[in-house]
């Protein structure tokens, strides 16, 4: 493998691998909350990135961006108040199927709204066969404001959980729920705005990656189950592990298209998921005495 | 008694089936016999699935998975043209053995396939080895864990139905031959065949109900109960739990296996669709609504809906009704809708209005 070729691999996988970072952040944002795994997190990227397609044709790209991020949000906070928030201590069983079927109809809702077929945003800079060079191989410009959306939000969320009054909030509901309660804060609306943040990020992820790799209805499920193998191997719960673990996947996929048939990519990260909820379940960098403390 | 008391709902089901079939008859509806026939096989997988969620409270969505194991290698090894491997060995010792049957496509050409009853059993034994290779390590993972591993196998299966030629990639398998069971009795799609192909149906899912009950109500089915209530506990008690849980996944994935085997016969074919993962998920939900733990909600849950999909009265919306039946079903009644307390409900709903603390039934 020449060297350049080595880097273009390298950058796909960093770009694929970004995105289920985010996803998985997405994941572990509502996790750490609830104790839920929302298996509808794939269709926050897809929302908006259908929704940000469909407001290009009436505003400027960044405002539809925006409006998009912003209609996914009060998706998001919606599917908490009306599904979730009045559930007294669910099953975990209940819970699954719940977001399995939120998942279910949000797909059929967009496949209503916009059809079957593929679209995308237009390239943020220039269009297809812009590209900058960077070590000799031939990098598109969009691939460069996925990578820095995204980690500029990885950043963003690690500084908000930290130093926010509002993010060390949500941590206390993380940490111990009735303990943050007796502190006077409000659990409920906590919850709320876990499904709001990781709703926003989808579709700002979405959003950005549209124009490379485009929407359509049904591609939440895979980002979904891929998003959920980078929180695993991650360590669930745990958002900075989950962007490593991420670009890790990102860049196991990406080489595998050199030895194996395209159509099995998707099939290696699920056989990755496997491997390691049989041998690993606390992930690559989790402990093993704090995960089996956690209810699964 | 006892057992009266268990088989009078067999022998009903048994009068029903057959009441159905003249009332068809009668009216002369007896194309409705199709998808009652389709729909009899998917009910062996739900209530498989069923004793799975219901007794043993594992989640499998990936049951669809199995299915399309079964189906896929019945349909491939009966489809499959071995005339140019002839001269090699294997072949040609089942050959000798009477595991192939020779024929002759459309165009004249010798067909050489292997034997359906061969294929069926071939097929079923995999998919029960392969349930049992992955169900050990499965089955200790929990919850979120364990509906993700399950989903991930399904994908596998699905991505691996869709990638390889030997399975016909995006068009499946088609021109599937009759199974002959007996001589004289075939399944297969033919016009003349679907009253028999009906009553062949019922006798497997009776089979498997039959099967079913006396497992349940036999040391097994009381070991299966206490690790549904509590695993510990019943661990404690000498119950070897996670042999009780591989034995009924692995009975489960045979029984869709079966059902996958038998459809593929009958409809003469089989494609991805019956892999995919909304499949998987149209099974739970149909056990989720005919009430977990109860095999004859989920029978009659899983004809009714299944028939009512297969006429295609859902039309454009079939994924949706199954998406909403999922959520209104865990939200408003998780016990299963033959079982829905209208004052436990009441109960549920109070804190909706006042901050007050119901207590939620536990499952």
């Amino acid at each position: 493998m020449s060297p350049e070729l080595f880097i273009q691999y390298l950058f796909a996988g960093i770009t694929y691998g970004i995105i289920y970072a985010i996803v998985a952040i997405g994941f572990n944002i509502i996790y750490n909350t609830t104790g839920i795994i929302n298996f509808a997190q794939g269709e926050f990227v897809m929302l908006g990135g259908m929704t940000a397609i469909t407001m290009t044709a009436f505003m400027p790209m960044p405002l539809a961006i925006a409006v998009a991020v912003l209609i996914t949000m009060v998706v998001g906070a919606l599917i908490e108040m009306v599904f979730i928030r009045w559930l007294q201590s669910p099953s975990v069983l209940r819970m699954i199927i719940i977001t399995i079927g939120i998942s279910i109809l949000a797909r059929e809702a967009a496949l209503h709204i916009w059809g079957e077929s593929v679209r995308a945003l237009p390239y943020f800079i220039g269009n297809e066969v812009t590209s900058v060079s960077i070590l000799g191989a031939r990098i598109s410009p969009q691939v460069l404001w996925v990578i820095g959306v995204c980690s500029l939000m990885v950043a963003c969320l690690s500084l908000f959980f930290k130093f926010t009054s509002l993010g060390r909030e949500m941590r206390a509901c993380a940490a111990n729920r009735r303990a943050a309660t007796l502190c006077g804060i409000n659990a409920k609306n906590m919850v709320t705005l876990s499904f709001v943040l990781s709703a926003g990020i989808g579709a700002v992820a979405g959003c950005v990656m549209s124009p490379i790799t485009y929407s359509d209805y049904e591609m939440g499920p895979g980002l979904a189950i891929k998003g959920f193998t980078v929180a695993i191997l991650g360590g669930l719960g745990n958002s900075l592990a989950a962007v490593a673990a991420g670009l890790l996947l990102g860049i196991i996929e990406a080489f595998s298209v050199s030895v194996l048939p395209l159509a099995f990519q998707d099939a290696i990260a699920t056989s990755i998921l496997l491997v390691i909820l049989f041998i690993r379940p606390h992930g690559l960098f989790g402990s093993s005495e704090a995960a089996s403390l956690k209810e699964f | 008694m006892d057992l009266l008391k268990r088989y009078i709902p067999v022998l009903f089901l048994l009068a029903l089936v057959v009441a159905v079939q003249l009332v068809t008859h009668f009216t002369e509806t007896t194309y409705y016999l199709t998808q009652l026939t389709m729909s009899a096989y998917y009910s062996v997988v739900v209530i498989g699935l069923c004793v799975l969620m219901g007794y043993c409270g594992q989640i499998s969505l990936g049951h669809a998975g199995f299915f399309a194991i079964g189906g896929y290698l019945a349909g491939a090894l009966t489809t499959h043209n071995l005339m140019s491997f002839r001269d090699h060995g294997l072949v040609a010792v089942l050959d000798r053995i009477g595991l192939l049957v020779a024929g002759k496509d459309l165009y004249g050409g010798d067909l050489l396939t292997v034997e359906p009853w061969a294929a069926c059993i071939t097929a079923v034994l995999t998919a029960g080895l392969i349930a049992m290779a992955i169900g050990g390590p499965v089955l200790k993972l929990k919850g979120h864990y364990l509906a993700m591993a399950t989903l991930g196998f399904g994908i596998i299966i699905f991505r691996i139905a869709l990638a390889s030629a030997y399975f016909g990639e995006a068009d499946g398998i088609s021109e599937v031959p009759a199974f002959r069971l007996l001589p004289g009795i075939d399944i297969s799609g033919s016009f003349g065949a679907r009253i028999l192909n009906y009553y062949i149906a019922w006798v497997v899912v009776i089979v498997a109900i039959i099967l079913l009950l006396n497992l349940i109500h036999s040391r097994v089915g009381r070991a299966l109960r206490a690790i549904h209530g509590a695993e510990e506990a019943a661990n404690a008690m000498g119950v070897n739990t996670s042999r009780y849980k591989l034995y009924i996944f692995v009975l489960s994935a045979v029984f869709a296996a079966l059902a996958g085997v038998l459809v593929t016969h009958y409809n003469g074919g089989i494609g991805p669709s019956e892999a995919g993962i909304m499949k998987s998920v149209r099974y739970v939900a149909i056990v989720a609504v005919g009430g977990m733990a109860n095999i004859w909600g989920a029978l009659i849950m899983g004809v009714v809906l299944n028939f009512l999909s297969l006429r295609g009265v859902f039309g454009s919306y079939d994924d949706a009704v199954f998406g909403v039946i999922l959520i209104v079903i865990m939200l408003f009644a998780p016990q299963g809708i033959l079982k829905i307390n209208p004052w436990q409900q009441l109960k549920s709903f109070l804190p909706l209005f006042a901050e007050q603390s119901g207590e939620e039934t536990p499952e």
